[in-house]
């Protein structure tokens, strides 16, 4: 396509509708003014309209399909919120039947629809995606025409270009040193071209636009990094008082980090405190004031061969709080839960059920269970099953929920001289089942307990690329919204002095700026034509 | 000090009253707008609304300095920072643009604003852990304020509706002006029914099974239309004519609904009233006192309002709440409501200034935008908090 030649000597590429030096109309259709937005500058999308690349493009690059995606992501967004996600309601229910019983009729066609995963459905991802490549699209179709256009723009204009413009207007005897003079007070950038004048002021922000949907394309990227293995991890860590657990993501070449629970503290607001004393008062039970770990971090030696008892050296220590992660490597732990007294440890005494005499006690490690306690004398007990988190199945058969201690069951055998074939027992929390004629009991002695702490093991190598898309687009939106960029051109004509001027938006403050010119010099205050078709 | 913080509150609150006053007294329907007392009212209107800022930043210190943090942390507390950065929002518009006519709007939206908060429990609480942090201040008072002036983005949209839509026919869009101020009619309702109420002292109490299947004892505040789901009056009171859905969650949420039932029936006999006075739409009242504001100034004001508000808002209430959220919760997105709705706001004022790219989205149909954001706004202040349960529902 070859390109168009202005009467003003400049060769404008094919599909331009105003000259991009002078600004006059290059097709007797073009409206000048509804043209300023883009200048007139030949984008791809009003250029070509044949292929199948250019109806994508041209689909794309259309702001109306933008503010159709942005609309169609924000009712989606919306309906997401009403019933909870599948990610909020409780971990041990079935969705399936959950909506239902809950929200009834409503719930049931919600989960059927799949809106209890809305954020994580296909569809809703494909409308992002479909932004992210509106925006991309959208902004190559009007940012580098544009950035010629203003490139390329001329101090003398093409009268029928001034003519058409919003605020104009014709004066007499005016001192075109006075202009300038008053334009550079203002703080505009004054250039001059054979007695004319062209003044602009914040052209940078006419870059806005462009500046915040790269930063938006870069924060989308970052977001989909996310899903690239050695990125990102999630784990979540459960650590008793007192010991070690292996970090869940944090095994490399160098070694496996270990991290050791000191103490976990939970503290409540006093009741008494002056301060809080009205609003304590006012609610039941007690507000929680900290929840705290105090952890020890340590690494396995890097010649570490699998299979042998690792060596663990010390790294540091450390206090989690909720608001004040724990940082290693690239790491983070953060206070995410917590478990007060999970049993620890249980105590029985061998009892004979006749004298109520006692032949020794035992201590049972809830997690590791041994088999067989020997009491001496001939004095034994033997463990023959144990129920970490008791619960009789379905077959009325016991059985364990998991392997968490919460409601710990044993079958014990009891062995003395007296009964060398051994005694069972089942015995529970506030159970005990035995047959009648057992001459000797497991009798309850004691228990210990320990806190546990969960903590939630994050690496997030995306973070910064986020961070570095919310900056630009934060940059970008700033610069396009608190400045615009205002022009203003005075023309020397045969029939006097033509002032012409255009703002892309606050016409308000372009005005103030007018008036100050007109009020400082013999300028003609300029006239708008569109409050006048509004009056 | 809690105290005084109390005094300064009350002080600022009345002074706003006084300041729409006196800008209501600065417009006038008739021919000479130039003439000197509109001048004289609209600068003492202006300096007032300055005093009981003051005077409200006063309440903000004193309280900030009671409490140890940052007075921003409950419903009454935000609430009320809203209102004043509403009027703080109004100052920065009234310095660009001098129009009286804006603060005969924007102080009366901003008292109902700081009225309405002032019904929630006003008690100093104590942070509970999630909430210490440093961004707690810089998150929620970004947030605010960025609401706060896009909150006067549907004042000038409203009185640009009251201006321009024609009253002499009923339409639509006299309907749906009438609905828009019988909705801010609703909220003076609920502060009339909560404040009568509470000066009777009347109460009457209900058994219920909460949550987790334990009777509970619920006490409400005003008369029960609506009872609670399954509940048993346990004194002689008014008797709930019906009772509340099962599916509404919470304890509470009978009493929500019948608060909100009442406030809605209050808002009616005042809207009635009005009405009955009047004798024409209550927006064709108003629109005689607005026949002088330049209709094209107050899409300029509003358009500029949302060009303003919308970084502050973006930075306040997206980014610095991923920061936080990274913080203290591990991820700086977690899809829970409250982030949702502020994500909806966002997108909508996105929206909003991409169809202000094409002429035909300037004036009205932007007024329209601009009320229909506002209510997103309160949206995401009450109704998240108060009915959808989430991360944010500590209040």
């Amino acid at each position: 396509m070859q390109s168009k030649l202005c009467e003003c000597g400049h060769s404008n590429p094919y599909g331009t509708s105003l000259c991009q030096a002078c600004g006059k109309p290059l097709d007797n259709e073009v409206e000048v003014l509804s043209s300023m937005r883009y200048e007139g500058s030949a984008r791809r999308s009003q250029t070509y309209k044949s292929t199948i690349v250019d109806r994508v493009w041209n689909f794309f690059s259309s702001v109306k399909v933008g503010v159709w995606l942005i609309v169609t992501i924000l009712v989606a967004a919306a309906i997401g919120t009403i019933f909870p996600q599948e990610m909020f309601i409780p971990p041990n229910v079935d969705p399936a039947s959950h909506y239902e019983s809950e929200y009834g009729t409503l719930g049931f066609i919600y989960y059927l629809l799949g809106f209890h995963n809305l954020y994580g459905s296909w569809w809703f991802i494909i409308l992002l995606g479909m932004l992210g490549l509106s925006i991309i699209i959208a902004s190559l179709d009007r940012g580098i025409p544009l950035y010629k256009a203003l490139k390329t723009q001329r101090v003398t204009r093409h009268d029928q270009f001034m003519k058409n413009q919003r605020l104009l207007s014709v004066s007499h005897d005016v001192e075109m040193e006075e202009i300038k003079y008053s334009l550079e007070t203002l703080r505009y950038k004054v250039r001059e071209e054979e007695g004319n004048l062209f003044a602009e002021k914040g052209r940078f922000s006419r870059w806005g636009a462009y500046v915040n949907h790269v930063g938006l394309i870069i924060f989308l990227t970052g977001a989909m990094l996310r899903f690239f293995p050695g990125m990102y991890v999630d784990e979540i860590l459960w650590v008793r008082e007192g010991e070690k657990a292996s970090i869940p993501g944090t095994k490399s070449d160098e070694g496996q980090f270990y991290l050791e629970n000191n103490d976990f503290i939970l503290e409540m607001y006093d009741k008494n405190d002056k301060k809080f004393n009205s609003a304590l008062s006012s609610v039941d039970g007690e507000v929680a004031k900290n929840y705290q770990s105090n952890v020890t971090l340590y690494k396995t030696e890097p010649a570490h061969t699998i299979g042998e008892e690792p060596k663990l050296l010390k790294v540091k220590d450390g206090v989690i709080r909720v608001n004040e992660p724990f940082k290693f490597d690239s790491f983070a732990l953060y206070q995410t839960d917590f478990k007060l007294n999970e049993f620890y440890k249980m105590s029985f005494k061998l009892e004979e059920k006749s004298t109520g005499k006692f032949f020794g006690d035992l201590t049972v490690d809830l997690h590791e269970p041994e088999t067989e306690y020997d009491l001496g004398n001939g004095y034994r007990v033997e463990i023959l099953d144990y129920y970490p988190n008791f619960v009789l199945n379905e077959h009325n058969q016991p059985a364990t929920v998991n392997n968490l201690p919460d409601n710990p069951a044993f079958v014990f055998a009891m062995y003395s001289p007296s009964t060398p074939k051994g005694e069972k027992a089942f015995v529970g929390i506030q159970k005990n089942i035995e047959s009648g004629d057992n001459q000797f009991k497991m009798s309850f002695a004691g228990i210990e307990t320990k806190d546990l702490t969960a903590l939630t093991v994050r690496k997030d190598h995306t973070l910064w690329i986020i961070a570095l898309g919310g900056i630009i687009f934060m940059i970008g939106v700033t610069q396009g919204l608190y400045w615009n960029y205002r022009r203003i051109w005075i023309k020397q004509n045969e029939d006097g002095i033509w002032a012409a001027a255009h703002t892309n938006k606050n016409w308000y403050g372009l005005k103030k700026d007018l008036e100050f010119l007109s009020d400082k010099t013999n300028l003609t205050p300029l006239e708008d034509k569109e409050i006048d078709s509004i009056k | 000090m809690s105290e005084l913080s109390s005094t300064l509150l009350y002080s600022a609150f009345i002074i706003y009253l006084f300041s729409t006053l006196f800008f209501a007294m600065s417009i006038s329907d008739k021919k000479q707008s130039k003439a000197a007392y509109t001048k004289r009212w609209g600068r003492i209107g202006f300096i007032s609304a300055c005093a009981g800022f003051l005077f409200q930043l006063g309440y903000f210190i004193t309280r900030w300095i009671a409490s140890g943090h940052a007075p921003v942390s409950n419903l009454f507390e935000f609430t009320t920072f809203f209102g004043m950065m509403m009027v703080l929002a109004f100052i920065i518009l009234y310095i660009i643009y001098r129009t009286n006519g804006l603060g005969v709007f924007a102080m009366p939206v901003a008292v109902l604003v700081i009225s309405y908060a002032s019904m929630f429990p006003r008690e100093i609480s104590p942070l509970i852990p999630a909430l210490q942090s440093d961004w707690l201040k810089i998150h929620v008072t970004t947030a605010a304020l960025g609401e706060g002036i896009l909150a006067i983005s549907f004042v000038s949209g409203l009185i640009y509706l009251i201006r321009t839509v024609d009253q002499s026919v009923s339409t639509k869009k006299t309907k749906w002006l009438e609905i828009i101020l019988y909705s801010l009619l609703s909220v003076v309702g609920f502060i009339v029914v909560s404040l009568a109420f509470k000066g009777t002292g009347y109460e009457t109490s209900f058994e219920m099974m909460n949550e987790n299947n334990q009777p509970t004892k619920i006490v409400y505040e005003m008369p029960a239309l609506a009872g609670p789901a399954n509940g048993k009056q346990l004194d002689e009171g008014f008797g709930p004519l019906f009772s509340t859905p099962s599916w509404m969650n919470g304890v509470d949420a009978s009493i929500k609904l019948n608060t909100f039932i009442w406030s809605l029936v209050a808002g009616l006999i005042i809207y009635g009233l009005l009405r009955l006075i009047l004798r024409k739409r209550i927006s064709a009242a108003l629109q005689s006192k607005v026949n002088n504001m330049n209709p094209e100034l107050l899409d300029e004001i509003s358009y500029r309002a949302v060009a303003i508000g919308f970084p502050i808002f973006t930075l306040g209430a997206l980014i610095f709440a991923m920061i936080w959220a990274q913080q203290a919760w591990s991820r700086f997105w977690g899809w829970d409501p409250k982030e949702v709705w502020a994500l909806i706001t966002f997108l909508f004022y996105a929206a909003y200034l991409h169809l202000r790219l094409s002429r035909g989205w300037h004036g009205e149909k932007s007024a329209w935008l601009c009320v229909l954001g506002f209510w997103i706004i309160t949206f995401n202040l009450i109704a998240v908090n108060l009915v959808l349960v989430g991360l944010h529902s500590y209040a």
